[in-house]
Parts: structure tokens; sequence; C-alpha cells
């Protein structure tokens, strides 16, 4: 960077870092959640919500999950990409 | 027309496609080589990434793993999906705007060491090598069937092609042509898929199939198959073990399995191809779209495929008598030439019987059955190729499917070969033997590199540690252990030094790689392992497959314990991580 940053851009620096990385923690949960935790751990608490022929568990540990994944990138993405606009830090 | 025409045409076909793309898109400076010269959209490249990405392990193996283990292989499902948010959040945009063309060249720059990036050249080399061993394996398969030769003959071929293929272009040839795979494979993979699904629960959509009614017996699809495997002994299709150790492992194997997803250099390397930081997030999710496609389908293809093969044999039902060999379907009759599925009357009754023979509870009914042993093996990887003529489909579709199975096989290969080729010229001859190497003496690397490559690979590729997929699993666990949290604490933690880097990248990859060695035996050769592969008698109690979290575990403990005891990061390394975190300024870093 040729500039030398001001103090005004490294606080708005640190501020979307803190917001990027509140970002992460709560996508991170969902993902952990339901592929861990429902697919997995929580499996035995969840048998009794039946899913064609088997439970809610083996559900999201054969597709549940996966669709999980994919809503989880594209929200991401897209509230990344507006977090950069809002605090000026998108490519031109 | 016979089948065998029409297996030859169908996949010549595909080849002469894949081919005249790469020729057509021949490369020509280093920077095309390597990154197709960062002029790839979003979307292309999501699919270009996922053709990348599911290798024969997805495609040949996986649905033969979950077929046969039914819920423990949710594993691999959740696993080799899961990564890619992990590589969304965690790497892909921060990796696109440090904007260098390598994975060692960024953990070379965030941690000032050379040795940092020699280290993780070495464990570039060692994930992908294991991973291309588990290509091969898939490959001789697919050749082997539709060529009508043995696996072994199957493989040498498959070699063969994959080096003619990967040394004509780069990157550039690779992108495209790997659109083209990924279309070819995934109607290859669904198309048998809807038939089978229609079939059995008239349910056009396999994912919906699975969860579906049964359409002979009007019972839920999951329900008939967890009657009909239990009837021979085996466990119940969709139960869990719920034993803490078996929990365990099931967790170890697919945390291992997302971070080493987020550590491939062949899947990151694709992110650096991408115009913006932005497009490096889009594209990760555009990439799991197309990957989901086949993995939302995998699991209904294994369960129903399954069903059939259990229907084929016990026709009347599992109380009754098997079929005669004699009478046995053409698909038996196909697969016995490649040697991947063999018979033999134990109790000389000229009957198939297939059955759990290492149930002991299941014992007395096979004794008083007047049954002596299992008589037919059927090696998990030809499940998909054959799951067509299982479900006596037309032959235009086995035809397809030998293509969409070449076609996985080749375009991992190539990717992966790619990485290897650019991280031995790139990291490891311009950057430390010889800076002044030209560009052509650099492309030259290259091609030997991933000649050298294809024939180890080729060689171990012949006494493959495990199925495709499960060869494929090892060399996730060795990316998980060394390249995955190098990457993740280089960008999130800028108090890791280049000593606690190193540090934590040996340790990981000295454990992992020891561990798994101890287990499927020294360098993969046959007769050398410590331990048998099991959950109860193994060293831990950890399968060699799962080992790769506690690697990576093991990495991030010895790099911050290290870190704290040694000198700080230096100033102009902060403001590197700094820069890398925002994505203002990322056009600057793609010309250099």
């Amino acid at each position: 960077m040729a500039d030398r940053p001001n103090t005004a851009a490294q606080t708005d620096g640190t501020a979307y870092w803190k917001a990027n990385l509140r970002l992460i923690y709560i996508c991170l949960a969902i993902w952990g959640l339901v592929s861990f935790g429902f697919g997995i751990l929580l499996r035995p608490l969840l048998s009794g919500i039946r899913v064609g022929g088997t439970d809610l568990g083996f559900w999201f540990a054969q597709q549940g999950s996966i669709l999980v994944f994919l809503v989880l990138i594209f929200f991401y993405a897209w509230r990344m990409n507006k977090l950069d606009r809002d605090f000026g830090v998108d490519e031109e | 027309m016979d089948q065998y025409t029409l297996n030859l045409i169908v996949v010549g076909a595909s080849f002469a496609l894949y081919i005249g793309i790469a020729i057509w898109a021949r490369a020509g400076t280093t920077a095309e080589f390597y990154a197709a010269g960062r002029g790839v959209h979003p979307v292309m490249n999501g699919m270009a990434t996922a053709a990348d990405w599911m290798s024969a392990a997805s495609f040949i193996s996986l649905a033969g793993i979950v077929a046969f283990a039914g819920y423990p292989a949710s594993a691999y499902l959740m696993g080799w999906t899961g990564g890619y948010v992990l590589l969304a959040l965690l790497l892909a945009p921060y990796l696109r705007k440090f904007g260098k063309f390598t994975v060692p060249e960024f953990i070379g720059d965030r941690f000032y060491s050379p040795t940092a990036r020699l280290v993780a050249v070495v464990c570039l080399i060692i994930a992908s090598t294991t991973y291309v061993i588990g290509q091969m394996t898939g490959a001789g398969v697919a050749f082997s069937r539709f060529l009508e030769v043995s696996n072994e003959t199957g493989l040498y071929i498959g070699a063969a092609i994959v080096f003619m293929y990967a040394v004509l272009g780069g990157m550039k040839g690779i992108t495209y042509t790997q659109v083209a795979q990924y279309v070819v494979l995934i109607i290859a993979y669904t198309i048998p898929a809807i038939f089978i699904s229609l079939q059995l629960t008239g349910n056009p959509v396999p994912p919906l199939g699975l969860f579906s009614d049964y359409t002979p017996t009007g019972e839920p699809l999951l329900a008939r198959l967890n009657e009909v495997v239990q009837d021979l002994g085996f466990n119940s299709y969709t139960a869990q073990d719920g034993s803490p150790l078996a929990v365990m492992n099931m967790v170890l194997f697919t945390l291992s399995l997302m971070i080493g997803t987020a550590g491939l250099p062949h899947v990151i390397i694709r992110f650096f191809t991408v115009p913006r930081v932005a497009d490096a997030r889009w594209s990760a999710g555009w990439a799991l779209v197309f990957i989901a496609l086949l993995y939302l389908t995998c699991p209904a293809v294994g369960a129903m495929a399954r069903l059939n093969i259990i229907d084929t044999i016990y026709p009347n039902g599992t109380a009754s008598e098997p079929i005669s060999y004699e009478e046995r379907p053409d698909w038996i009759r196909n697969w016995e030439v490649t040697g991947l599925i063999t018979y033999e009357d134990k109790n000389g009754d000229g009957r198939i019987e297939y059955y759990n023979a290492d149930n002991a509870t299941f014992a007395a009914e096979a004794e008083t059955r007047g049954w002596q042993g299992s008589e037919l093996t059927v090696n998990n990887d030809i499940l998909v190729l054959a799951n067509p003529e299982i479900a006596q489909l037309p032959g235009w579709v086995i035809a397809l499917i030998a293509a969409g199975g070449l076609a996985a096989a080749l375009s991992t290969a190539a990717g992966l070969l790619l990485a290897i080729s650019s991280a031995v010229s790139h990291d490891l001859i311009k950057a430390t033997i010889n800076p002044n190497i030209s560009e052509k003496g650099e492309l030259l690397a290259a091609r030997i590199s991933m000649a050298v490559a294809i024939a180890v690979a080729t060689w171990l590729g012949l006494n493959p540690p495990g199925f495709a997929a499960q060869t494929v699993a090892l060399a996730f666990g060795i990316a998980a252990a060394t390249i995955f949290p190098a990457l993740m604490m280089g960008i999130f933690f800028k108090r890791i030094n280049d000593t606690g880097a190193v540090a934590g990248m040996l340790t990981g990859l000295i454990f992992t790689v020891v561990y798994i060695f101890m287990h499927k035996g020294w360098f993969f050769i046959p007769g050398t392992a410590q331990f048998p592969d099991t959950i109860s008698d193994s060293l831990l109690g950890i399968q060699s497959t799962a080992i790769g979290s506690v690697g990576a575990i093991l990495n991030f403990t010895v790099a911050f314990l290290v870190a704290r005891s040694t000198k700080p990061t230096p100033e102009h390394i902060r403001e590197l991580v700094e820069s890398v975190r925002i994505p203002r300024g990322a056009g600057i870093a793609v010309d250099h």
C-alpha cells in the first residue's frame, strides 16, 4: 500500500476484522451443529423423529448437513461482500 | 452393436473432446501454466473445481463404501463437503488477496522462511502422491472393465493416459477441459441413478427416492434394506454404533476429511485463478453446488445398489435359496473378467450363497441352511460402474458411466500432478536450487516431476493400501495435519512465527505419516504394518484414516508453544497479514 494507513482507517480495519470473525463464529457453530452434532453426537437424541424408514440424524448425516453447508457458504459470501462495501475495503 | 464397441465409442469421443480442448487452450507462459492467467469466471471455476475435486474416490469408490458400510460412511459425505465451508470462510479469500502462485509460496512468505517453504513442499508432495495412488486404483478399475482386461493392465493404461494428458496443457487447458469433464461425469452419475430410483421407488429424484417407499412392498426403502441385510447377518444399514470409541473415531475421521479438504493444494490453487477476492468467496459456493449434485445422489446410489444386488442373488427373498452360479446375471460374468468379483463354491451346491460370514451370531443360521462361508466376494470399487448393469439399463448408459469414471479419475490426477509439478519446479528448483532457471527449464522440470509422480503412484497403485476412497482419505489426513493448520495460523494468528510454523508442520507430518505407516505398512508396502487398522486393535484406538485430526491438533499446539518462547513476528510480516485480511488492493497483487 502506498499511503500509510491513518488511525481512523486502522480502527476501521480492526472493526471490519472483528465483524468478520463474528460472522465466522456464527457460521462455524451452525456448521458443527448440523454435522458433528445432529449427524453424529446428537443422533440418539433425534432418534424419535422418523424420516422415511429411519431417523432425522441419518438424514442430517447423509443429506441435511450438505444442504446446510451450501446455505452457509452463500450466506457468508453475501454478508462479507456487503461488509466489504460498508467498511469501504472492497475492491474498486 | 456389442457393449465393448459401444464403450470404446463413448469413451473415445469423451477423450477426443478433452484432448481437443487441451490443445486449443495450450499453455504458453508460466503464469498461464499455473494459474490460467487469473481470468476464470466463478461459476466456471466452481465447475472446474468440482471436477478437480470429485475424483475416482468420489465417483467410483464412494457409493460402494456407502453401500457396504451404511451409516458410518456418512463421514465421507459430510467430510468431503463440509471442508468447503472451512475453505470459503478461513482460506480462499485471503489466499486470493495474497496473490501468489502456490501454497508453499504463501507459507514461505508469511513465515519469512525458506525452510517453512521447503517443509510445505515436502508435505504437499507426500499428500498429493498418496492421493494420486487412490486415483490410479480407481482408473485401473474403470479401464479394466471397459477394455475387458485385468485390473493390473487397466492400471498401466490409465497411467499412460493420465501422463499424456497432464503434460499436454497446464492449468488453462485443464480448467476448460475440467468443465467438460464435470459435465460428462455428472450426467454419467445421475442418469443411472434416476432410472434406478424410478424402478425402485417411482421417484425420479434419487435423494428423495432414498427416503421414499419401496414400490414392490410399499414400506420405506431404507426399512426394507435394513431387513434384507440383517436377514443375511450384515449390520443394519442405518444403525449407529453408539460406543464412545466408535463415535470418537467417526468425529475425528469427519474432521480430518474436512480440514484435509481445505488443506489440499490442488483445490486451494483453484482460488488463485478467480479475478477478485469477492469471487473467491462465491467460487467456493459454486464448487459446492456442483459437488453436492453428486454427493446428494451418492447415498441413494449406494443404498439402491445394495438392495438390487441382494435382490438379484436372492430373487425369491432372503429366506429362499439364492440363484445358481450357472444362472448368474451378465454383470457378474462381465466383472469376473477383471478379477474384482470372485465366486468360490464352498459347499459345492452350485448356488451363490452371499452373506456375512464374520457374524458369530449368524453362524448358527448359516449352518442350518448348509452354508459354509460367503461364496461371492465383491470389490467395493466396482459398485458404481456395475450399477447400470445390475439394474439392467441400456448399453449406452453403461458406456456413459465408464466415460464418467475415467473423467473423474483423469481430472483429479491431472490437477494433483499440476500441484506436484509446480511445487517441485517453482518452489523447490526456482526458489532454492537454481533461481536463474529459464522459463523453458522450469516447464521441463515441471513435466519431469509429473512423470516421476505418476510412476511412483502406479507402482504403489498395484498394491493399494485400501479402496480408492480409503487411500484418498489418508492423503486428506496428511494435508489436514500439515498444510491446513499452517495456512490458517498464517492468516488468523499474527503471533505465529517462522520457528513455530516449521515445528508445527513437522510435528503434524511426522506424527501422522508414522501412524499411518504403522497401520497401513511402511511406504504402503504390504506386510510391513505393526498394528491392525481397526478401532479396537490400533495403537491409540484411532483408525489411520481418522488420525489426521490428531495430527492437526498437535500441529496447532506445538506451533503456539514454540512461537510463544521464540522471537515475535517482525513488523513487516504483521503488516502483510493485515493487508491479506482486507480485500482492497487485490488487483495490484495480481501482477507480480
